[in-house]
């Protein structure tokens, strides 16, 4: 007779701990961020898809065309091509293709590059209405648009 | 513990097939309880289940297949993506198999820093379980706990490797990139603030009693039944067996560590349960005492620019959030892999819960699913 | 009352009881959903509406937008007529509740009896519903439904006879009337003549849970196990009627344990009395109602029954011979 009761009793204290918890919760601040109102800022090491990094002194890119990533890549989505210009010393890039549909941001291009080439954008913000806006002509990128100067790796 | 009472517990006896008039209900591939693309055929005889029939493969992704067609550095995206929950685990065994292979011997510091990064996996894949366990059962708020708990470890990991679930960071031979401070202070602060969360979620809801009646003396596995299936993990905790691959098979840092591992007799789905959330608390003890004793140092050793492993057969077992997973690679010393086996907890979990679901109602089947803490692309790889 | 005056005002309450009947719906809604999100530290809806007080709004025509499915196979009266049948009983319980001192439909003396007897409509209709629509899923729901309702009403109806026993009349506006002055008049406080008053209160407010289907006790609708349970194959305006039942009998049970308990409309200072506190009163019932939901996992079946059977029942029969030994020799 004497145990259920106390079972019961037992059983309404930790609901009501239960309920008290809840109603501690209800009065504390939102944890969530309202995005499209407001968003976060990614951090530093962030793995957005890769861009061509460009040199400081010479404004154009560090790539060299040795076709190190496309060869490290999992999924094939590089393609490289390069020649040597006049009075070169080595090859520069002339045609980068990035397919980001296949891309799973392994991070091998970026670490296998021996001239620091490619770099991680912070782009999170990818939303289209078709495949071909996620082909990236990532020398095009380079030239036409203003990019962070090659970072040290880590 | 409460002794189960097995007389409020109404078990139907498993009939013969065709002798009650049975119907065949289909859990489907989508359904909001089986957490992910998972068909359990239940025959059912009105609320008892007399034949659970799990029918897996919508998820085959044919992880092994890719194995035998990539070098192995190209591998190490698909590690993260066979249980994405406890991506850092699956990684750490891959990348033990080659080292081993190789006789790469990485360096301390690498060691303690994989140690702590797959530790903080262990409580984000325990969390997500957790919260989505109490969705089963009905109880809709400790999701989003969980998952406010499991932000400050993302936070943590994306500021450190810059991705949120699929880390690509256990490189062969070493890490993508060194920690620095603000992971590690944050993950000191990290620690104190799930101390207190964890002793709420106790309160919250181990202690409640419709949870408790919910799971107390619910799927019963003895031992018996986990030895004949190979289930593996906190499953196999739960019943009673004490073996946890991180103390069987020491590897990595974790022989310099003192923590606990949680063994419970009873067997039901409580005891995984408890098992469960006393790892999470483990976790943070290992955490604690690897940020203490840091070495300093390297991360990576010089590994050879092609990476082939010498002919051979090699085995390599973690300790994942769900159970034990072993690696094992064969090679005919070519840089491809000639087969690229992945031996996964979820998978033996599963099989046994034909017959662990014998005669429960539909409710019970489904919380002892939960408690098994399946993740269906872990089965099907 | 005259012939001409009669239709007016029954016009005037037809029309003000559906307006509140679908405001409270509607809003409740909102309420619960706003609710929810503050228990689980997010904001809830916002877009629509400032503080997303239109998202109700929008959630009607969205269904009244949709195409009525009838499955092929199903019962093709019986799956038309449940939500009618829903919703219909409902808004007859109204008609006995006193908001306010002069502010009832009717003046009925056997008030209480009605509205219970209008209530146990629901449990007809969501089975109906349930067995019409020809789905496995519906037909196990609709058959939980059943023995829950029939379970948890027992103990409800031996709860309010024992309230019956000490207030000696059926009829709600006295009910409310006997509870007049300080708040300690309120029947909950009526220790006199049952001292496990708080106790009848909650077994009252358990079983108000499990007639209306609400968590920790809806196993009908339990969403994770059985999708929708006895409304899954319903679309539109069909489903919305269901959802629309289920908060008036939310309402209906809170506005009942306010008028049995806590005084209805009466204020706690013993001046003042009226609408406004009938009002606050039912609203922090359905709150607590909502805050129960939020908070708690659901309960088993078969444990569900138990509690019923094996507890509630043993409890409320004890305090039935509690209060008639009290009332007989005190």
């Amino acid at each position: 007779m004497k145990g259920p009761f106390f079972e019961i009793l037992g059983g309404l204290r930790s609901l009501a701990t239960g309920m008290r918890i809840t109603m501690q919760q209800f009065l504390k601040r939102d944890v969530t961020v309202q995005y499209p109102h407001e968003s976060l800022e990614m951090p530093k090491r962030y793995r957005g898809h890769i861009e061509l990094a460009r040199d400081e002194e010479t404004g154009k890119s560090l790539c060299v065309a040795c076709g190190g990533c496309q060869k490290a890549c999992p999924s094939g989505c590089i393609v490289v091509e390069g020649a040597k210009l006049e009075g070169e010393k080595r090859k520069s890039v002339t045609d980068f293709q990035l397919d980001f549909t296949k891309c799973s941001l392994c991070g091998s291009c970026v670490e296998v590059c021996h001239t620091d080439a490619l770099q991680y954008s912070r782009d999170y913000n990818l939303a289209s209405t078709s495949k071909d806006s996620f082909h990236y002509d990532l020398l095009r990128r380079l030239q036409t648009e203003e990019s962070v100067p090659s970072e040290e790796k880590e | 513990m409460n002794k189960p009472k097995l007389d409020l517990v109404p078990t139907g006896p498993p009939a013969a097939p065709g002798e009650n008039e049975t119907f065949v209900l289909n859990l489907g591939p989508q359904h909001p309880a089986t957490h992910g693309v998972l068909r359990v055929k239940l025959t059912m005889d009105g609320e008892f289940v007399v034949r659970a029939e799990p029918v897996p493969g919508y998820i085959h992704r044919m992880h092994e297949k890719m194995g035998e067609n990539r070098t192995l550095p190209q591998f190490l995206p698909n590690t993260s993506r066979i249980d994405y929950l406890s991506a850092m685990h699956y990684t750490h065994a891959f990348t033990g198999v080659v080292e081993r292979a190789m006789g790469i011997e990485v360096t301390p510091r690498c060691e303690y820093i994989r140690v702590i990064t797959s530790e903080l996996n262990r409580i984000s894949s325990h969390l997500v379980w957790f919260g989505a366990f109490l969705l089963d059962l009905g109880g809709f708020t400790p999701l989003l706990y969980a998952f406010d708990d499991r932000e400050q470890i993302l936070d943590l990991l994306e500021g450190l490797t810059g991705a949120r679930l699929t880390y690509c960071y256990y490189q062969i031979g070493g890490l993508y990139n060194d920690v620095d401070d603000a992971f590690l202070d944050g993950t000191r602060e990290f620690v104190s603030y799930m101390r207190p969360r964890l002793d709420m979620y106790r309160k919250l809801v181990t202690d409640n009693i419709i949870l408790r009646k919910r799971l107390i003396g619910i799927g019963v596995i003895s031992q018996e039944m986990c030895r004949k299936y190979g289930a593996v993990g906190p499953v196999m905790r739960g019943s009673g067996v004490a073996y946890d691959v991180r103390r069987a098979e020491p590897y990595s840092a974790y022989p310099e560590f003192d923590f606990d591992i949680p063994v419970y007799d009873e067997g039901d789905s409580m005891a995984r349960y408890m098992v469960r959330m006393e790892e999470m608390e483990q976790s943070l003890r290992i955490i604690e005492q690897a940020l203490d004793k840091l070495p300093d140092g390297e991360v990576n050793v010089k590994v050879p620019r092609v990476i082939k492993v010498p002919p051979g057969d090699y085995c390599y077992a973690v300790e994942a959030a769900r159970g034990r997973f072993t690696v094992r690679l064969v090679s005919n010393g070519k840089p491809i892999p000639y087969r690229l086996k992945l031996r996964t907890p979820s998978f033996t979990n599963l099989s046994l819960y034909e017959e662990a679901s014998q005669g429960m109602m539909l409710a019970d089947a489904l919380a002892l699913m939960g408690s098994l803490d399946l993740v269906i692309p872990d089965i099907d790889r | 009352m005259s012939l001409t005056e009669d239709p007016i005002r029954l016009l005037l309450f037809l029309a003000c009881t559906m307006a509140f009947v679908g405001f409270n719906a509607a809003y409740l809604v909102w309420v619960e959903r706003k609710g929810a999100g503050r228990f689980q530290r997010r904001p809830g809806p916002t877009e629509v509406g400032p503080a997303g007080l239109l998202q109700p709004v929008a959630d009607a025509v969205k269904l009244m937008s949709k195409q009525l499915i009838v499955p092929p196979g199903a019962d093709a009266i019986l799956f038309r007529l449940a939500p009618i049948m829903v919703m219909a009983p409902a808004l007859m319980c109204f008609v006995p509740i006193p908001f306010g001192e002069t502010l009832a439909g009717r003046d009925i003396n056997l008030g209480l009896v009605m509205i219970f007897a209008f209530g146990s409509f629901n449990v007809m209709a969501i089975m109906l519903g349930g067995w019409a629509s020809r789905n496995k899923y519906a037909i196990i729901s609709a058959a939980r439904i059943v023995s829950q309702n029939v379970a948890y009403e027992i103990p409800m109806l031996l709860v309010v006879i024992t309230l019956i026993m000490v207030t000696g009349t059926m009829d709600m506006n006295e009910i409310v009337r006997q509870q007049e002055g300080w708040f300690w008049n309120w029947n909950i406080f009526q220790l006199g003549a049952n001292p496990l008053m708080p106790v009848t209160f909650l077994i009252f407010f358990i079983c108000m849970l499990a007639e209306t289907n609400r968590a920790p006790f809806d196993m009908a609708e339990a969403e994770s196990e059985l999708v929708a349970g006895a409304f899954t194959e319903y679309s539109g305006m069909g489903f919305g009627l269901f959802f629309m039942g289920e908060y008036a009998h939310i309402v209906i049970g809170c506005s009942l344990g306010t008028v049995l308990f806590f005084g209805g409309w009466q204020s706690p200072f013993g001046a003042l009395s009226g609408v406004p506190w009938f009002l606050l009163k039912m609203y922090t019932l359905c709150f607590i109602v909502i805050w129960i939901r939020w908070t708690f996992p659901r309960t088993q079946f078969y444990g569900l029954l138990n509690l019923s059977w094996k507890i509630l029942i043993p409890v409320s029969l004890g305090t039935l011979i509690l209060t008639s030994i009290m009332l007989k020799v005190f």
